[in-house]
């Protein structure tokens, strides 16, 4: 396989990477998972410019749906539609952050678990597993109980319970790919092992942690998402969504004031459906 | 059979010891005095140091690993510091009334689940194959506490047809505490929906695909019967060691869903313990939903190799 890839001239390259690119422009749901996405990117990106400050309070409190307040207002009289539109900055910086860390360390790991095998495998499967068997959202409480709620937590958190689930995915790929000829090849060579596996082996993985990737992005979204309602991840002064609703659904009993938490909670809803329809539409696209 | 059961087991016991280094590591990490925390900022230094010396915190940290996994080993999970109660009674009341609510929740999405994956994979590439597809993925990226405030909202106030809260008033009946569920129970369901499905679909799809459903056919068995008794035991397979290993993920949804619906359940007695520090219970509560997890696995995979018998007749894995 190696020779014929040298011998093969460049365009072949970039016309495999074309026809990746109309695949993905023509995945329906790869284009309206981005379309959902893309618009709360844009919000949270000219929120500033184009809308009412956030976080301006007034006197009208718990006030219904109006011209004036399309969404309502909120317990501190503040506008419920501007804060559902500013409510996509923070989660748009921690999840992919979050997410971006567990690929990273997982990648690392599944890459060290399949290409040594034997008892650095077994050490460090019993590891993850150990991890692995509490919920997430326990994990996070222990974890967030000990330093205390913050962003920065919040991604340092989300991203080590995410490590194992990804290195998981990779060492599969790496077990499959260590045995063929050009590992063997490099191995002759005398090439030292971290050149194996992040030069010669990581290329040829790339595909699984991309899908990975894409599908741990709306796990975290999820997690930061719940992890705030809980109180345990971006702290209140933020417009985001989780503490918008974990500050409101205690006025759902009644009837007396839904629009804070509805908002807020349906946001929620169509970003982590935008996410997730994208990422369905990645690994069809990769993985066909 | 037996040795296959046995590593397992074997397996499990070191994952468990696992977590509970782990647990009592991240706990250790813990900011602050226990004594002061407790007593409050206007103790006498010596009443603090006392306390703390009855608690046992002012011992080295191995040696307060050592006495607590002793006593966890022996049933022993010792005193809340919040609630100056033996912390045991409190988790298996928890945890009863956690089974009971998922119980609930699996019997109302496992048969969903499993009918709307099959009809997927039998209309593949239908629109009602791609409407399950979507609604099954959607579901399962909604996070719980979104879907209970609109199951709140829908039927607990606009229709006014379910009671808000899971906590039922004491002597209530069973159709009573089954209607006071019936809400948290959907809402943690909607997560579990998705991942079924999707399972029960692509097992369904590759057995409808295989030679034995292709012979079936072409012997001339009636459609139902091939869908029944052939392909039917096969698709099934990869699912049941899904829907176990969905089961630690239904704990940590429960957490959400107990602290939003107010239900006395593991989940928020892990919750409220974290917001308060109260470290036996903390721990204790950790280390129960990790033994529940690996028990649900390791019973996944007896029952698989049990329904398989590729793996029942083979080799000890």
């Amino acid at each position: 396989m190696s020779t014929v890839d040298v011998a093969a001239p460049r365009s072949a390259l970039s016309i495999q990477r074309r026809e990746t690119l109309r695949a993905f422009t023509r995945s329906k749901t790869f284009l309206a998972g981005a379309a959902i996405v893309g618009f709360w990117i844009l919000c949270a990106i000219f929120q500033a410019r184009f809308f009412q400050n956030p976080n301006g309070l007034s006197v009208h409190i718990l006030e219904g749906p109006s011209g004036s307040h399309w969404f309502g207002t909120d317990r501190n009289g503040r506008d419920v539609f501007a804060r559902v539109i500013a409510g996509a900055r923070d989660i748009l910086v921690i999840a992919p952050a979050a997410t971006l860390l567990g690929t990273v360390c997982g990648t690392a790991l599944g890459l060290v678990m399949g290409y040594f095998r034997g008892i650095v495998d077994d050490v460090l499967g019993r590891l993850v597993d150990a991890v692995l068997s509490l919920p997430v959202v326990i994990v996070a409480l222990l974890a967030i109980v000990s330093v205390g709620p913050s962003k920065k937590t919040t991604i340092l958190v989300v991203g080590f319970v995410f490590a194992p689930l990804i290195a998981r995915t990779v060492r599969t790929a790496v077990l499959v790919e260590r045995d063929l000829e050009y590992v063997s090849a490099a191995r002759l060579r005398n090439e030292r092992a971290p050149y194996i596996l992040f030069v010669e082996i990581l290329p040829n993985v790339l595909q699984p942690v991309i899908v990975e990737f894409t599908v741990r992005l709306g796990y975290a979204i999820f997690t930061v998402a719940t992890l705030s309602f809980l109180g345990f991840g971006i702290p209140p002064p933020s417009s985001d969504w989780g503490v918008q609703v974990a500050d409101h659904y205690q006025y759902l009993p009644g009837g007396f004031a839904w629009w804070p938490t509805l908002f807020p909670g349906l946001a929620i809803a169509s970003l982590v459906i935008g996410v997730s329809l994208l990422a369905d539409g990645v690994s069809q696209v990769l993985e066909r | 059979m037996a040795r296959f059961i046995l590593r397992r087991l074997g397996l499990a016991v070191i994952t468990l010891w696992l977590i509970s280094v782990w647990v009592f590591c991240s706990i250790q990490l813990l900011p602050g005095n226990v004594g002061r925390s407790i007593l409050g900022p206007l103790a006498s230094p010596t009443a603090v140091a006392t306390l703390n010396h009855q608690l046992g915190t002012d011992k080295p940290a191995l040696t307060q690993y050592k006495e607590w996994v002793t006593g966890v080993v022996h049933g022993d999970f010792g005193t809340s510091q919040k609630l100056q109660v033996p912390v045991r009674p409190q988790l298996t009341t928890a945890l009863r009334h956690s089974f009971e609510l998922a119980l609930v929740a699996f019997l109302i999405v496992v048969p969903l689940s499993l009918i709307g994956g099959t009809i997927a994979a039998l209309r593949l590439g239908s629109a009602a194959d791609r409407g399950i597809t979507i609604t099954g993925l959607s579901l399962s990226a909604v996070p719980e506490f979104v879907t209970g405030v609109v199951l709140i909202a829908v039927f607990g106030i606009w229709l006014n047809v379910l009671p808000i809260s899971a906590t039922w008033e004491p002597g209530s009946g069973i159709g009573s505490q089954v209607q006071h569920l019936l809400m948290p129970a959907i809402a943690l369901s909607g997560v579990l929906f998705g991942y079924i499905a999707r399972m029960a679909r692509a097992g369904m799809v590759e057995a409808l695909d295989s030679d034995y459903v292709r012979t079936a056919v072409l012997k001339g068995l009636p459609r139902r019967t091939v869908i029944w008794r052939h392909a039917m035991r096969n698709a099934l397979l990869p699912t049941i060691t899904v829907i176990a290993t969905q089961l630690g993920y239904l704990i940590g949804g429960l957490v959400v869903v107990e602290i939003l619906f107010n239900y006395q359940g593991i989940g928020r007695l892990i919750f409220n313990a974290a917001a308060a520090h109260d470290v036996p219970m903390l721990e204790g509560g950790a280390m129960v939903v990790g033994a529940v997890f690996l028990l649900a696995t390791l019973a996944a995979d007896v029952l698989y190799s049990l329904l398989n018998p590729r793996i029942r007749h083979g080799s000890a894995e």
